[in-house]
């Protein structure tokens, strides 16, 4: 079976959209795949919201822009707003219902995983990890890359004065997948 | 030569790139979508023992470039559209004096300032010259990061063989975006360039690199060389074909439209269409006898780019009547995907001669 698989991640700049993307991105590498990671192109550089596309393949990729994407991670409303709709029949939405009511994932047409992505980054002692919580997440809700593969990559993207952080980034990884598998299983 | 694997941005991959390729002088100027370069090669150069100058303008960069090329040393400079415009006067003097200067455009949308969006605008100033006078430079187009990588291989050692300026001609969407790229150290050859650069004339007879020829002939001959020599190069042109065996359509698109438009011909395949990719590689030269060898009876092609309509004039020219050659053009300003694409692909297809 082959595997192709894209995300656009969706948040408030300072989210660290753009970090989960590139972590994502280079995982999906070590696991030995061809990947690509683009940030947004376009006046959102300059406004309050940022996203970034990943795509995850074995086969080349084409395009590293995705209109009709077949996953998201959405950290906040108006990301919702501007890229539920986007997102292909089925697909999977990661919604970080701190900041989002999952009532408004449109469950009927894609599977929607909402993880309260905030208060778990908190609970942990830094709410600024709620980005790998909710990678975490969505690791777990498309199953396409291991979640310690991930951790493991954690180093090559987060700057060398902040290595002290990679433990407690790998640990909001968990926690979000772990939140997700629960989710999963009740569902 | 030494290999390993690392995730860059195609700026980033234009600096290892030219690293590595034994580039030890690097002259720009900002703007935006290709800082990365500048911003890069800044920390970067001073490792190898290079020299990094940010220059007072597009203008100096460019003229900087031309002097260390005199000199025979490995150099380039990068920019974005309005900033290669201001060049352009320099790789006209490059060209006529024979110097291998490299120079990265990663374009952004025109005319004018544009925006700082993708655009594939600058085709006809890369390929048809740019500057004054009859000249051309050796065109790379990267569609791929790994490329971005490997053409600045190429365009330092095209550019010493032939004695050309080199361009290599990405968009905002290579500069930006961010792929697995194995880096890899070339042998350089040190001598390329000891039969005329400059670096002291003593015991040897003087050395003179000019574009001007005012003795009586001297100007035609020069013209005469410089064409046999873009002659020459011909052999030199690339073109690479995905599923194009039994297309009924063929697309031809260059850089990172290229593979846009193989994303949509990927997914109408699956629908049963019969569509393929041809994307040149070098854009001069132009892959001319690869194109024409695909014209074969009732197969049709559709040219696409992000322009109002550059490439479609040399697509036309290769395939001189052999078959249609019908044109999409998505607008500099709009961030292109594969869904734009596939009407227009399906209307060429459905479209009967």
């Amino acid at each position: 079976m082959a595997l192709y698989l894209d995300a656009i991640i969706a948040g408030f700049g300072g989210q660290g959209v753009m970090l989960i993307g590139n972590l994502l991105a280079y995982a999906g590498m070590e696991a030995g795949y061809n990947v690509t990671y683009i940030p947004v192109y376009g006046p959102e550089m300059r406004g309050g919201t940022a996203n970034c596309t990943v795509v995850i393949s074995d086969e080349p990729i084409g395009s590293p822009i995705i209109k009709r994407p077949l996953s998201c991670i959405i950290m906040n409303l108006p990301s919702l707003h501007k890229f539920q709709p986007t997102v292909q029949d089925g697909g999977v939405v990661v919604v970080n219902s701190s900041l989002v009511d999952p009532a408004l994932g449109d469950a009927a047409r894609l599977k929607i995983v909402p993880v309260a992505a905030n208060e778990i980054a908190d609970a942990q002692g830094n709410v600024r990890m709620a980005n790998m919580v909710a990678l975490g997440a969505w690791l777990r809700a498309t199953n396409a890359i291991p979640l310690d593969t991930v951790q493991q990559a954690l180093p090559n993207v987060i700057a060398a004065h902040y290595a002290k952080l990679i433990p407690a980034n790998a640990n909001a990884l968990a926690r979000g997948w772990e939140t997700a598998d629960a989710a999963m299983a009740t569902a | 030569m030494t290999a390993s694997r690392k995730f860059l941005k195609g700026n980033e991959a234009v600096v290892y790139g030219a690293l590595a390729a034994g580039c030890r002088c690097y002259f720009g100027y900002p703007i935006t979508p290709q800082n990365d370069i500048p911003e890069l090669m800044s920390s970067e150069m001073v490792k190898v023992g290079g020299q990094f100058v940010q220059a007072e303008s597009e203008v100096g960069a460019a003229n900087m470039l031309l002097g260390a090329a005199a000199c025979g040393v490995r150099a380039f400079t990068s920019s974005s559209s309005p900033g290669v415009s201001l060049m352009q006067e320099a790789i006209s003097y490059m060209a006529g004096s024979e110097l291998p200067g490299v120079i990265v455009n990663m374009a952004r949308g025109g005319p004018g300032l544009g925006d700082i969006g993708s655009s594939q605008g600058d085709y006809f100033q890369a390929v048809k010259g740019g500057g004054h006078g009859d000249y051309r430079c050796y065109v790379l187009a990267p569609a791929t990061c790994q490329e971005a990588y490997d053409h600045m291989i190429e365009a330092f050692d095209v550019a010493y063989a032939w004695r050309v300026p080199v361009l290599v001609l990405g968009d905002a969407i290579l500069g930006q975006m961010k792929e697995p790229v194995t880096t890899w150290t070339p042998d350089v050859n040190a001598d390329a360039g000891k039969d005329w650069r400059l670096e002291g004339a003593s015991g040897r007879p003087e050395r003179l690199l000019k574009s001007l020829f005012l003795e009586d002939g001297a100007l035609a001959g020069h013209n005469a060389k410089l064409q046999t020599r873009y002659r020459d190069m011909q052999p030199l042109s690339r073109l690479e074909t995905v599923g194009v065996d039994d297309a009924e359509l063929v697309i031809v698109a260059f850089g990172t439209i290229g593979r846009i438009a193989r994303s949509a011909a990927s997914q109408l395949r699956k629908q049963g269409h019969k569509v393929g990719v041809a994307r040149p590689v070098t854009l001069f030269p132009f892959p001319v006898a690869q194109l024409q060898a695909l014209a074969v009876p009732g197969r049709r092609f559709l040219t696409i780019e992000q322009n109002c309509g550059q490439m479609v004039e040399d697509v036309r020219l290769a395939l001189a009547g052999k078959a249609e050659v019908a044109f999409h053009g998505h607008l500099p300003g709009n961030l292109p995907n594969p869904d734009e694409f596939i009407q227009p692909i399906l209307d060429a297809l459905a479209a009967k001669a």
